[in-house]
């Protein structure tokens, strides 16, 4: 069924056709709508899920790893400021290795106070152990939602679903509601390897030390780095199951298969622009203007930004001559963190491609087209020079 | 553990003495029992046990002598700041290693 919705309803109903059993949620602009829409279905009994209000972020999270730990298929949703408030939690649920998933409506991080749309806020969590998807319209959304349980269940990995605060959050866009039955035929219910059980007590996640020790059957239990090791071993095979599950989904349902990267026009691009989240369909516009001036220009939107789809960019990126990364988050007195990124991945490449770094959009700074356009262009045609200072567009001063 | 599958290598254990290593090495002081003035030693009574009741890591017995478990106390103190009798004193382990023990 398709319908015209915000981005927020098309989370709570990817969450609700997931059959999230818990959702604990504190709101926050521009999250807020999506955590009421859930507790609508609760109350209404659309969907049959505990709705645990809570006190903050903290405490919303920290239902979730509880919940998790009991067998449950928990989810919660911030922004912002919301998401640091939890940021003990956030880390503590990848190494307890809980498969909960959260959207993320990205907003600016204060001071100063702002209520609108950058990516600082989710960027700043990228080293936590989150696998971070981004979505560029309503139907990403969805999807991606349907797909974290799956992919978070299979990893034993929680799984962050970012997208743009207002541009999509508060927009309404037609989208494809997937019918219930197959996307239960898609998803089955969460089992877990150990739920708390008062039968089976565990210690779960208690004090290890730096060194390895035998646990009290005289084994040889893992230590905190065997622990934080495998966390990583593992995110880096999430890449792979990635991959299976758009296949599985794509049979199902019919889309996908651009798990990775979506790329725009960047088969023949000597020049490609890579971004997080809707930018990359913004700049859409922008590819087909300067292709109708001559220049072959592309667009790679990245869909999973942990573990980093560093092969496949590759793939994409590796024949062009230049590439423009444009980002709404910046790693203060370095550079664009997706810059960083997207250079490293590039670097065993032996004819690489030139790389230019624009930050834009900050706390909501009204990204115009004809910017983009101006700043692509200027890549392309003025200079080859492998600059590693970031541009900035937007800026009045 | 470790067997391969996804979220396997993780902080889960059974329960148990020891799951948290030997913590008596953490030692530092040793909570030393004088029986002459212990009032469950001392009145052969089930009476008292605040040392018991009191110790955070249970390593101390509920009987007539009570008895400290070395392997796992960590000489917090509290047992000897706690009994009533102040018959638990806390001797440096030092003192104990340069008798050879």
């Amino acid at each position: 069924m398709h319908i015209i919705e915000t981005g927020n309803v098309a989370a709570a109903t990817g969450v609700k056709l997931a059959r999230a059993q818990v959702v604990a949620a504190y709101p926050i602009t521009p999250q807020t709508p999506l955590t009421e829409k859930l507790s609508e279905f609760v109350e209404s009994g659309k969907m049959e899920a505990q709705y645990i209000p809570v006190e903050s972020e903290h405490s919303a999270l920290s239902v979730c790893i509880a919940a998790a730990s009991t067998g449950a298929r928990a989810f919660t949703a911030t922004s912002s400021n919301g998401l640091l408030y939890m940021s003990e939690q956030v880390h503590w649920a990848a190494g307890a290795r809980l498969p909960i998933v959260m959207c993320v409506a990205n907003r600016a991080v204060g001071a100063p106070w702002n209520i609108w749309n950058d990516q600082q806020d989710s960027i700043s969590q990228r080293d936590a152990g989150w696998i971070q998807m981004y979505a560029s319209d309503h139907q990403h959304i969805i999807d991606k939602v349907i797909q974290a349980f799956y992919l978070a269940e299979k990893m034993k990995i929680p799984v962050m679903v970012c997208y743009d605060g207002y541009l999509l959050s508060h927009t309404y866009m037609p989208f494809e509601i997937p019918d219930e039955a197959m996307v239960d035929s898609f998803l089955p219910p969460f089992s877990p390897d150990y739920a708390l059980d008062p039968g089976d007590p565990q210690n779960l996640n208690t004090v290890t030390l730096p060194d390895v020790r035998e646990n009290i059957h005289g084994d040889l239990a893992p230590g905190y780095m065997e622990i934080r090791r495998s966390l990583h071993e593992d995110m880096r095979c999430a890449i792979v199951e990635l991959g299976e599950i758009d296949k599985k989904y794509y049979e199902i349902f019919g889309r996908g298969g651009s798990p990775y990267v979506e790329a725009y026009k960047c088969d023949d691009a000597s020049f490609i622009a890579v971004c997080l989240g809707s930018l990359s369909y913004h700049l859409r516009d922008v590819v087909d203007a300067l292709r109708v001036e001559g220049i072959k220009m592309g667009v790679s939107g990245i869909q999973i930004y942990r573990p980093f789809p560093d092969q496949a960019l590759v793939d994409v990126l590796k024949s062009a001559k230049g590439v423009i990364v444009l980002e709404k988050a910046i790693s203060y007195g370095n550079q664009g963190a997706l810059f960083a990124d997207v250079k490293a991945a590039l670097y065993p490449v032996k004819e690489r491609p030139f790389v230019h770094n624009y930050i834009l959009g900050l706390g909501g700074r009204e990204i115009k087209t004809i910017d983009l356009y101006n700043a692509l262009k200027d890549s392309c045609t003025a200079s080859e020079a492998k600059v590693d200072t970031p541009r900035w567009i937007g800026l009045k001063l | 553990m470790g067997n391969g599958k996804y979220g396997s290598v993780k902080s889960h254990s059974d329960p148990g003495p020891g799951d948290g290593g030997k913590t008596g090495l953490w030692r530092v002081l040793r909570p030393v029992i004088d029986l002459e003035k212990c009032i469950p030693a001392k009145t052969d009574k089930m009476a008292c046990f605040n040392c018991w009741v009191y110790c955070p890591d249970g390593v101390i017995t509920k009987t007539i002598q009570p008895v400290i478990d070395y392997e796992y106390c960590k000489g917090c103190g509290i047992c000897a700041e706690e009994c009533p009798a102040k018959a638990i004193t806390m001797i440096e382990e030092s003192d104990f290693k340069n008798e050879g023990e």
